[in-house]
């Protein structure tokens, strides 16, 4: 079947000009030309945010979880959707960030929260880099069951490691300091939410530059053609091994976020079906875009959160609905609907 | 004589019983222009294979620019200057032209882990990249994705990549292959004005084009060098017609 093609720059452009300064400047092959639906998601977004702030105060723990997600999200989308990794064991990461603060602060009394941060990303960086190296020797298929057989190997380690872990009860009793030393974590979550906003905000801002540096060009190159990036001189398995640690960070930090706002940390933080969420919200929101899977967090989060309280036995009915239709229809994710909402709204240039 | 910038030593490969690269002793100067021929399944893409690190040899060295690569993966030697085109298109289907080249430079300047963007960089990158295009008319074409030229064209964006990378030794695997003799003319222009201390080294079954450019050829046939001369010793070499018979070689 041949699927609808969405564009919102014409194709055709026969003669561009040389010279270069009159040459085209967007970086239109790797879909990051199409800024417009970064921009429109982007304020949307930010939008979203400020009016949560202003008016939802009930909805700020939800907030939290929603920009936690969505970290969570970007980390995965710089594997899967640049660099082209199939994870489907990313929880992983998550959960030992998730675990390193809250032992820390559990076992160690280490209640700093910006200290735990990066304590949650080195732990996870060391564990992604170890076994990226076992995880990045295989692809397709194999690459997925590794990246599953690790996160089942370290969910069943935490699960045993009761007087580390807690166990299926769960790491109880956590504390976290006051944010800088002044901003305490309230009952409200004011501070939940504008610390993870704040540091979701750092997140995006460093993956939208990574993806446009040389770096993160060479993680698409490796993605459309591997051989290729080798033959000009790209150490390849290298390049995917530092991509992976980072997006291990990123998911480390994630966590982190989850354990210091909810001041507990479950097993769930390290389970299978957290590592398969996410990797559907990366779909759902369209791969390889940043803001498509940041989007995706957001739509799914909400949606999860509304169906489970209004459907709470058959929720995942609806959401497997809304996911069908989404692949059905919108093969690109959400973001490829924002593209062809946008492509509407501009008079149509005929070539 | 100047020092050869490319040579292999006894380089010699066994597919298990089979030989397919028999202690081929070769050696290529700066500026020259040579040429590999045999028939099929002689053993060319192999030894093009060994040359960039893609096979291991089964023992043999290659020695790019005086040192001893034999144990450098494929990047290293990219990085040293051997740089390959590939005989089937080997590109970034889904990219534009120019980003094509533009994936080449930055690695090439050592720009591949920067983690950060530079507009005035790129800018420079670009303009890098949009002389390179020029040069093989490829200008027009920046702006497209790969996958949206003819199969030709695509053939040069291969040689774009290949010359951003500024070799010291160009592998050329077939870069006439697949191309309609009525445009292969492109393909010799571009030939005809690469860099003067450039060394060469084209795989290429149109005798035309390679008795029209080779200063010397290599003559391959089951994995050992049958013959190895100029134009005209090969022309007139009574075994190498014996092998090429009915293959129509003429000068």
């Amino acid at each position: 079947m041949p699927r609808p093609t969405v564009r919102v720059e014409p194709v055709k452009r026969l003669s561009v000009p040389h010279p270069g300064a009159a040459a085209p400047s967007t970086w239109r092959g790797l879909a990051m030309g199409r800024t417009g639906s970064d921009l429109a998601i982007a304020i949307l977004l930010g939008l979203g945010a400020l009016a949560t702030l202003a008016f939802g105060e009930s909805y700020w723990l939800l907030g939290s979880q929603v920009a936690i997600t969505m970290i969570f999200a970007l980390s995965v989308d710089l594997l899967v959707g640049f660099a082209g990794i199939v994870t489907l064991g990313h929880a992983v990461f998550f959960g030992v960030g998730a675990y390193s603060v809250g032992i820390a602060s559990v076992r160690l009394g280490w209640t700093e929260p910006l200290l735990g941060l990066l304590l949650a990303a080195a732990v996870a960086a060391l564990l992604g880099a170890a076994t990226g190296v076992l995880v990045l020797r295989t692809r397709g298929l194999g690459q997925l069951m590794l990246t599953m057989a690790f996160a089942s190997m370290v969910y069943e380690i935490a699960n045993r490691a009761k007087p580390l872990t807690g166990g299926a009860d769960g790491l109880q009793g956590m504390v976290v300091s006051p944010i800088l030393g002044l901003f305490d974590f309230d009952i409200f979550g004011l501070t939940a939410f504008l610390y993870t906003l704040a540091v979701l905000a750092a997140v995006v801002v460093f993956a939208v530059l990574m993806t446009r540096s040389p770096y993160g060009r060479s993680l698409v190159g490796i993605r459309e053609n591997r051989v290729r990036m080798q033959a000009i001189g790209t150490g390849v398995q290298k390049r995917l091994l530092s991509v992976y640690t980072l997006s291990a960070a990123l998911a480390g930090i994630a966590g982190a976020l989850l354990a210091q706002t909810s001041q507990f940390v479950g097993l769930n933080v390290l389970h299978f079906s957290l590592s398969g969420e996410i990797l559907i919200i990366v779909a759902l929101g369209g791969a390889g875009r940043l803001w498509g899977a940041l989007l995706g967090a957001v739509v799914f989060t909400l949606f999860k959160d509304r169906l489970s309280a209004l459907d709470p036995a058959y929720w995942y009915f609806w959401l497997g609905l809304l996911l069908a239709v989404i692949v059905l229809f919108a093969p690109k994710g959400l973001i490829g609907l924002v593209d062809r909402l946008l492509a509407a709204g501009r008079p149509k240039e005929t070539a | 004589m100047t020092a050869a910038i490319l040579e292999t030593r006894a380089l010699h490969k066994n597919f298990g019983a089979l030989a397919v690269a028999q202690n081929i002793n070769f050696s290529l100067e700066p500026g020259r222009f040579e040429a590999l021929i045999g028939p099929n399944g002689a053993g060319k893409s192999t030894f093009i294979n060994l040359l960039t690190g893609l096979v291991p040899p089964t023992s043999g060295s290659v020695i790019l620019d005086g040192q001893d690569v034999t144990a450098l993966p494929i990047e290293a030697r990219v990085k040293r200057g051997l740089v390959r085109t590939f005989q089937i298109n080997t590109l970034f289907n889904n990219l534009t032209v120019a980003e094509n080249v533009i994936l080449a430079l930055d690695e090439h300047h050592g720009q591949g882990w920067r983690p950060l963007p530079s507009p005035s960089r790129r800018r420079r990158i670009r303009d890098e990249a949009y002389d390179i295009l020029g040069r093989l008319g490829l200008t027009p074409w920046g702006n497209r994705e790969v996958r949206e030229l003819p199969y030709g064209r695509q053939r040069l964006v291969e040689i774009a990549i290949a010359l951003a990378l500024r070799p010291k030794v160009l592998l050329l695997d077939e870069p006439a292959a697949g191309i309609p003799s009525t445009e292969t003319g492109t393909v010799i222009e571009v030939l005809e004005n690469l860099a003067s201390d450039l060394a060469v080294l084209i795989i290429e079954h149109d005798m035309d084009l390679v008795f029209r450019f080779a200063q010397r050829i290599t003559v391959l046939v089951q994995g050992a060098v049958l013959a190895r001369g100029t134009p005209d010793e090969i022309a007139d070499n009574e075994t190498v017609k014996a092998v090429y018979l009915g293959e129509g070689i003429h000068a």
